[in-house]
């Protein structure tokens, strides 16, 4: 690569757990690893000590360990300012949902007073496309989405039941999902999946049909500067995609660029959406960040990691009008060899 | 039934369809049939063609040919 003439990003990236549900965090260097318009310094965020990312020196030039969201925000933009005084960090990719609050609290304050640019959805457009506000959010924007409920007690099931029927779709606030076929398996669920990641619950109508994701970023103005649609061709156990293909959709694309012309959405996102036999879309979740299966997107020929830090540092991007359909992606597990040093080093100093 | 235009299928017999991601294998007769209703080759004529290089009778690729057919609309490679 030409690392002439161009200019050289810091660029802080969350996200490396690596495991078999992976965070974005490696598709996303690897995107900006083979961006063609800039050079790179990768800064590595974990919050835990076994990231897989945290060893990957090819990867990722240098980790810090972050305090976890719980922390509040007050603790992240002092480990920021840490961080930041040693690497003059230009450029920061969140890339887990439960982080993009406090970062997005922060976005303002990051660029203000330590030049650190982000490209975010606005507090407004992560509200709505919570999973407990999708149903009204697609009200609101003419977006098909299966009736939805939120509930605090399984008593309530039976009601939602009668009006949607089973099969029905059992959800956590914000991960997990598991279908119903009747009343004694969806309080099952319920007690399961509250248990594990709290009330609300959200009981879903389900859509018989094709899942198919869409990954995409939005310019804010209402533009949409790329997306690459993909069908899942392998599923973990956890219904996590192993193998995906890229699909050609002229709809399906039509459908994105709608949803970012109406919403304006700023950042990265990943549209999950049911096709169903009459070829209708359902909008099941959105993602407000770049997803895991997103380094396709560099494959397919649309560098959408790259289009949105020059977009965010103010270069000027073309937004991406093809990709190449039938490309795929196969995700595999690698042992790392890691010297005990390494591990001593992140664990008690919090950087490697 | 119209083919699909945007299928793709290789030497070999693997067809794709770009527009689910779904992809099959098809035997040698599933081959020259395919190749047959991309020419735009009418049922009489793919079953005359079929029937000389096969060695079959017509009235078994008339059937082989219909099930083919109706495949392919099943998996919506074909309306």
């Amino acid at each position: 690569m030409n690392t002439t003439n161009k200019p050289t990003y810091v660029i802080a990236v969350t996200g490396l757990n690596a495991i078999d549900s992976p965070g974005p965090g490696i598709s996303v260097i690897r995107a900006l690893r083979d961006a063609t318009s800039f050079n790179v310094r990768i800064i590595g965020i974990c919050y835990e000590t076994m990231e897989p990312g945290i060893y990957m020196h090819d990867l990722i030039d240098k980790t810090y360990q972050s305090p976890y969201p719980s922390a509040g925000v007050d603790v992240l933009m002092e480990r920021f300012r840490y961080i930041n005084e040693i690497e003059n960090v230009d450029f920061l990719f969140p890339n887990f949902d439960a982080e993009l609050f406090n970062f997005i609290k922060l976005e303002q304050r990051f660029k203000t007073e330590l030049g650190i640019k982000m490209l975010l959805p606005t507090s407004e457009q992560f509200e709505a496309r919570h999973k407990t506000e999708l149903y009204e959010f697609g009200q609101k924007y003419d977006i098909k989405v299966p009736i939805t409920k939120s509930i605090t007690n399984a008593s309530e099931i039976a009601e939602i039941a009668q009006k949607i029927g089973f099969p029905l779709v059992v959800k956590g606030k914000f991960y997990d999902a598991k279908i119903a076929y009747n009343l004694d398996q969806a309080a099952q669920h319920f007690q399961k999946i509250s248990a594990q990641w709290g009330l609300p619950i959200l009981i879903q109508q389900f859509v018989h049909g094709a899942e198919v994701n869409v990954c995409g970023v939005g310019d804010g103005n209402g533009e949409l500067l790329g997306a690459v649609p993909m069908r899942k061709l392998y599923i973990t156990d956890k219904g996590k995609a192993w193998s995906g293909i890229t699909i050609a959709d002229d709809e399906l694309i039509e459908m994105n660029r709608e949803m970012v012309k109406s919403t304006k959405w700023r950042g990265p996102f990943e549209l999950e959406v049911i096709k169903n036999s009459n070829d209708e879309f359902y909008l099941i979740e959105i993602n407000p960040r770049f997803p895991a299966w997103c380094y396709l997107t560099v494959g397919a020929g649309q560098n959408q990691i790259e289009s949105a830090v020059n977009f965010a540092m103010g270069t000027k991007v073309e937004p991406f009008t093809t990709y190449e359909v039938g490309k795929m992606f196969v995700r595999y597990s690698y042992d790392m060899i890691v010297g005990i040093e390494e591990f001593e080093k992140i664990s008690t100093n919090g950087e490697l | 039934m119209v083919l699909k235009k945007n299928i793709a299928v290789s030497d070999n017999g693997f067809l794709f369809n770009p527009t689910t991601g779904d992809s099959y294998s098809l035997n040698a007769t599933g081959i020259e049939f395919l190749k047959l209703l991309q020419k735009g080759k009418q049922n009489d004529e793919i079953i005359a063609e079929i029937s000389a290089e096969f060695e079959i009778d017509t009235i078994t690729v008339e059937k082989d040919l219909n099930d083919f057919k109706s495949t392919l609309v099943r998996l919506k490679l074909a309306e």
